[in-house]
């Protein structure tokens, strides 16, 4: 794909202006790093607060008069046990119990809003609308940019421009004007730090995230910090650690499957998800650490310590809050233990790591 | 000294039959925050256009490509603890690994510094 072929998000000449490194990511042109470079943009985020453009993700609005009964029939998660203005992560399984997707659902109401991944929103559109659309309105809101603002600092900054998302819930939704401007605003993330997910009108988004960076605690941090970020926090990138060959219960996601879900069941893969729940799963993610510098990236081939192979690495790479290489990756159920030795074979050598309990760097979401 | 270049952006310079590698300046830039070197071992006989070691940034990790054959006499540790040198002194303190030259007619083959600027402007299009 040339970069004529790429789609912009309604920050892109923000991006670009701010001097930018530009690549192709889920068919968008996405800033991997600003002049600032991924380790300070990482740091930065875990001290203070960092605004990411994430426009390329899929915002949906679902409504309905069943419209938790439609939704309940794709995912695993407890909707129905969801409070009004609560938000969850789940995933949309398939019939084989594998990852189609995993995504973000927030209860507005008698609406649901939805965040879905930018690789497959347009399959997960096309398999909502195959599978409920007949009982309900889904409408993808093409119209409005997706900005996370995360860190430590977050909470102090967005409360400057209103008080009202100062004592928001940890995995709620709530709708905010700013300067005005009607904005849904979850607090939640992909850094394992406090922060907030803020949808606003396309044609507002340049002017707001300009005063966002007018803050001194903000910064601008792009697709690589979101990526070691995210990595550290022990949080799952899809096409990578999940997928539609990995179940939710392989991927040590087994605590989105609602409590009542096990119970009742349907959703597609139940009976597979439920049987590994019972009688667990031959094989397992979890986080790998290397004991040299040597980062093993995904791809990474893991064995037992006499060499026969045990498992891949899903995602690898170097970890600046950790201050060396992480990992994360599937092996097999003898070897699930935390400090259970292992090696990695990274260019034809094989290297000491350790499996490790995640996150690497532990959650700091907001606790009220 | 002269500082001589390859395509696959390393430098070369040269003392007596001892060239010292690294990478170049451009090359970093387009790297980022480099975490991790692999030196190839001392003693070991590399080729020209070898896989002669390995850099790794934050985002991905990348070959170094022997300009010069030889034998491998000397690698800096100091990028062991400091891999950020690269960044920071690239052609100076960043320096990855010494070889005994085995075929000084091959330095002829790289770039002076006006071609290797040319040949980087080329790539920035």
């Amino acid at each position: 794909m040339t970069e004529t072929d790429l789609l912009q998000t309604p920050l892109d000449a923000l991006h670009r202006q701010l001097g930018a490194k530009m690549v192709g990511f889920a068919g968008y042109a996405m800033p991997v790093s600003y002049p600032l470079g991924v380790l300070k943009e990482h740091e930065h985020t875990r001290q203070a607060a960092s605004v990411f453009d994430v426009s390329h993700m899929g915002q949906l609005m679902i409504r309905g008069d069943d419209v938790i009964g439609a939704i309940e029939k794709l995912v695993p998660g407890d909707i129905a046990g969801l409070a009004s203005h609560g938000t969850r992560y789940t995933l949309l399984t398939n019939d084989q119990g594998g990852i189609r997707d995993d995504l973000m659902v927030s209860r507005l109401g008698d609406a649901l809003y939805v965040v879905v991944n930018a690789a497959c929103k347009a399959q997960d559109l096309a398999y909502l609308r195959a599978s409920i659309g007949n009982q309900v309105e889904i409408e993808e809101l093409t119209d409005r940019a997706l900005l996370a603002l995360q860190g430590p600092q977050a909470a102090e900054v967005l409360t400057r421009f209103s008080p009202a998302v100062q004592h928001m819930n940890f995995m709620s939704v709530a709708e905010i004007h700013f300067h005005g401007t009607a904005c849904l605003v979850t607090r939640s993330g992909y850094t394992g730090e406090d922060g907030y997910e803020i949808s606003i009108p396309a044609d507002e988004a340049e002017d707001f995230a300009q005063l966002l960076l007018g803050e001194p605690e903000v910064t601008f941090a792009g697709l690589g910090a979101r990526d070691s970020l995210r990595l550290e926090a022990g949080l799952c990138l899809h096409g990578n650690d999940i997928d539609e060959t990995t179940t939710p219960v392989e991927a040590s996601l087994t605590w989105v499957i609602g409590k009542s879900r096990r119970a009742r069941g349907g959703f597609p893969g139940a009976p597979i998800i439920l049987d590994q729940i019972t009688n667990k799963p031959a094989r397992k993610r979890v986080g790998i650490l290397p004991e040299g510098r040597a980062p093993a990236r995904a791809g990474t081939e893991i064995t037992d310590m006499d060499g026969t192979p045990i498992g891949v690495v899903t995602s690898g790479g170097f970890g600046p809050t950790v201050g060396g290489p992480v990992a994360m990756g599937y092996v097999k159920t003898a070897f699930f233990s935390p400090d259970t030795p292992v090696q990695l074979m990274v260019r034809g050598k094989a290297l000491p790591a350790k499996v490790a309990r995640l996150p690497f760097t532990p959650h700091r979401y907001y606790a009220g | 000294m002269t500082m001589k270049y390859s395509e696959e952006h390393e430098w070369v310079t040269v003392e007596g039959d001892i060239a010292t590698i690294g990478i170049t300046d451009y090359a970093q830039k387009a790297l980022g925050d480099i975490v991790f070197v692999e030196a190839p071992e001392v003693g070991s006989e590399i080729n020209q256009g070898d896989e002669a070691g390995v850099v790794e940034s934050v985002k991905a990790a990348s070959d170094i490509i022997t300009p010069v054959s030889g034998e491998v006499v000397e690698i800096n540790e100091d990028l062991e603890s400091a891999p950020g040198t690269v960044n920071t002194d690239p052609t100076g303190d960043g320096w990855m690994f010494r070889v005994k030259l085995s075929d000084p007619e091959e330095l002829d083959g790289l770039m002076d510094a006006a071609a290797y600027k040319a040949h980087c402007e080329s790539l920035d299009g």
